[in-house]
């Protein structure tokens, strides 16, 4: 887990770890635990606060019902770039009303970051990359064609405006 | 057609950055081959067999004589002065160089072109019928829809990393020359009860390894919702879709294990939660995108007049009659034409044409009409709006640039993908079985006698050359290393779509012209007067060919 992060346009340090592998204890401070893990340990969790939960790329939010609105933070783990389920996963828990931190962890890569932010994404915890210079990567396109999180209006609304 | 504002021009011109620095972060090692693959694909690059590959998007086979002529200084400028239409209206240019694409894309970019989607994971271009707007049997145009799509598609960021390609037809005709029930999605405009716009939804078709005939799951979705119900489409896909494994991956193979009425519902869910929202399209947008496809100042002409001179002309020279015959497609304006630039010329891999060609083709569309063409799947290009009275001096021109062969709709009308030659996934060459076949039927009174046959080509499984929906389809497969041929039957595009079922073992190359010959004289010898080579095969079934061909 990086200890800086892309949040909000820049880059940030960060104080979240990510649980992947459940063994022993949990650590102490501010952990992602596996979304599985927390519907199983829902009270113990919720007493124990300073918690927030990650979809793997085969887990929808619907999991996680509306609980979602609960959540400081929810990440969402692309296993590799290339599998884009997360981008709808993002899309979907915004669609839901989640409006706390919405991270992406795993294994996407910088050029993902324009489309991330798009579907909902405002945090990235980006690894193998120049956090200072992947920044730039979030600015791709200034004008999109379609709706999206960050787009309520597609562009033949704009047109008629 | 569509002509770009400030947005388009200004999206277009941030991919060409973007892309132009993915390029120098990727030449400077700062990104893996493997990142780097999709960010390529989805500006049409392909590393090939002897040289990257670039596919440009003629978005639903449209383009103008400008854009052309660009076209033409491309293919000089950054290659060797020759291009290839493909199966899907698009052009590719075979010798390019991976550091001079972003260039290639600048120049595009100036005559509103571009190479966004034509490749990777992700929703590829749209593609319609090349008639669009001038067809006798229009419904309605389909090129508006396919513009208002195009839009939502460009850089769609939720479904740029599907499991998979994602191709998406519209027809607008009542005979369908869009192959809507072999595409992930295949739209259909209809007329509802009330008499206004509405489409019917295919879903899960296509070809490859396992061919399927789409499934319709809505029947007569309201036009205001297109781009609503196709998102939810989308959205089933991307979270359902098979990752594991590439050759389980299509829409087709989804809709397949969990059936088409449990996707439709599953997509229906999906609509319900945006159906009303933003995405409806508004009566100004749908107005807005049909502005642009209005007819062109048509001329009032004698259109019996002009049909006469034609038909003296067509006795006096017998050559023009038969390019007249096949090459010109009837026109819904009076005293117009639509006509068939042949790129089937003997000798010519299917769909090739030189920058000279192009460049003489641009030309002639401003000539003989206002500038515009069209793309065909069948590797063909069309002027589509040709006067009758000047068919005769445009058959002339065409006939000097041997763009004429008479062929269009017969057996020497191959479909037919660049094959080994030239691609990395073929199994074997098809350009030199096309050639050969067409060397074989040279014989045009042969070749008109047989009639409307379609035979398609395929260097793989992939089925580029979409080998399953020909009348007569051919494969390329590998046999221990050997190059081999199997050949399928029956298989349809049109409205009464088929697959087409495999005659037997597979034969070497140069069998294969004396096997079409077989096939040939079965038909010829079973048919009645009125059959084409499909009815024939659909009446008598496979059976006599196989005999006639394994004898």
């Amino acid at each position: 887990m990086p200890d800086r992060i892309i949040k909000d346009g820049a880059v940030v340090d960060d104080s979240w770890q990510v649980i992947r592998e459940l063994e022993g204890d949990l650590p102490a401070g501010k952990i992602i635990v596996p979304a599985q893990h927390w519907l199983e340990n829902k009270d113990a969790l919720q007493a124990r606060g300073d918690v927030a939960v990650w979809l793997a790329s085969d887990q929808s939010p619907k999991l996680l019902g509306d609980d979602i609105k609960s959540f400081e933070l929810i990440a969402v783990d692309f296993p590799a770039f290339a599998d884009g389920r997360g981008f709808s996963y993002g899309r979907e828990l915004r669609e839901r009303g989640f409006s706390g931190e919405l991270r992406a962890i795993g294994g996407f890569m910088r050029d993902q970051l324009a489309y991330l932010t798009r579907c909902g994404f405002n945090s990235f915890a980006l690894e193998n990359a120049d956090l200072d210079k992947a920044v730039a990567s979030l600015k791709d396109f200034s004008v999109h064609y379609q709706v999206s999180i960050d787009n309520p209006q597609p562009i033949f609304r704009a047109r008629q405006g | 057609m569509y002509i770009y504002d400030q947005f388009d021009r200004q999206i277009i011109n941030e991919r060409v950055a973007q892309f132009r620095d993915q390029t120098e972060r990727y030449l400077a090692g700062e990104i893996t081959d493997e990142q780097f693959l999709p960010l390529r694909l989805q500006n049409g690059l392909y590393i090939q067999r002897l040289a990257p590959m670039l596919r440009i998007c003629i978005p639903y086979g449209t383009l103008n004589a400008t854009q052309l002529r660009k076209l033409a200084e491309i293919s000089r400028k950054y290659d060797k002065g020759y291009a290839h239409f493909s199966t899907r209206q698009n052009i590719q240019l075979n010798w390019p160089k991976l550091e001079e694409v972003p260039d290639i894309l600048a120049d595009l970019a100036t005559v509103e072109m571009h190479a966004n989607q034509t490749s990777g994971n992700c929703i590829r271009n749209f593609t319609a019928d090349q008639f669009s707007g001038v067809a006798q049997d229009e419904v309605e145009d389909a090129r508006p829809w396919c513009e208002i799509l195009r839009q939502w598609s460009t850089f769609h960021p939720e479904f740029a990393f599907l499991p998979r390609k994602f191709k998406i037809a519209i027809c607008g005709s009542k005979r369908d020359r869009a192959a809507v029930a072999f595409h992930d999605i295949g739209l259909e405009i209809i007329k509802d009860a009330q008499g206004e716009t509405a489409f019917k939804v295919f879903v899960g078709g296509g070809l490859g390894r396992t061919p399927v005939i789409g499934s319709l799951i809505h029947d007569s979705l309201p036009k205001e919702h297109v781009i609503s119900y196709l998102d939810a489409i989308l959205r089933v896909y991307n979270q359902l879709g098979r990752r594991d494994n590439k050759y389980k991956a299509r829409i087709k193979i989804l809709v397949k294990a969990m059936g088409a009425e449990a996707f439709k519902q599953k997509v229906e869910e999906e609509w319900q939660a945006i159906k009303d929202g933003p995405m409806t399209l508004t009566q100004d947008a749908i107005d807005h995108a049909f502005s642009f496809f209005q007819p062109p100042a048509y001329e009032q002409v004698d259109a019996a007049g002009a049909q006469s001179a034609l038909d003296d002309k067509r006795l006096a020279e017998p050559r023009f009659a038969a390019w007249l015959s096949h090459n010109v497609v009837a026109h819904k304006q009076p005293g117009y034409a639509a006509v068939n630039v042949s790129l089937k010329e003997t000798g010519v891999a299917p769909g090739d044409i030189t920058a000279e060609q192009m460049e003489a083709v641009a030309d002639l569309a401003e000539e003989f009409g206002f500038g515009e063409l069209r793309s065909t799947h069948e590797q063909n290009l069309v002027l589509p709006d040709v006067r009758k009275s000047d068919l005769f001096a445009l058959w002339q021109k065409l006939d000097a640039l041997r763009l004429a062969s008479p062929v269009i709709g017969t057996l020497n009308d191959m479909i037919c993908c660049p094959g080994g030659d030239y691609c990395a996934l073929a199994n074997a060459k098809s350009i030199p079985v096309a050639e050969a076949i067409q060397r074989r039927f040279d014989d045009l009174d042969y070749l008109y006698d047989l009639g409307e046959i379609e035979l398609n080509i395929s260097g793989c499984m992939n089925a580029c050359g979409h080998h399953h929906i020909g009348h007569i389809g051919i494969l390329g497969v590998d046999k221990k290393g050997q190059e081999f041929y199997q050949v399928s039957l029956g298989g349809s595009q049109s409205n009464d779509a088929a697959i087409g079922k495999i005659l037997g073992p597979s034969f070497a190359q140069d069998e294969v012209p004396e096997v079409i010959s077989k096939l040939l004289e079965t038909y010829v010898a079973n048919r009645t007067e009125e059959e084409r080579f499909l009815d024939t095969y659909r009446r008598i079934g496979i059976e006599p060919f196989k005999e006639r061909v394994y004898a």
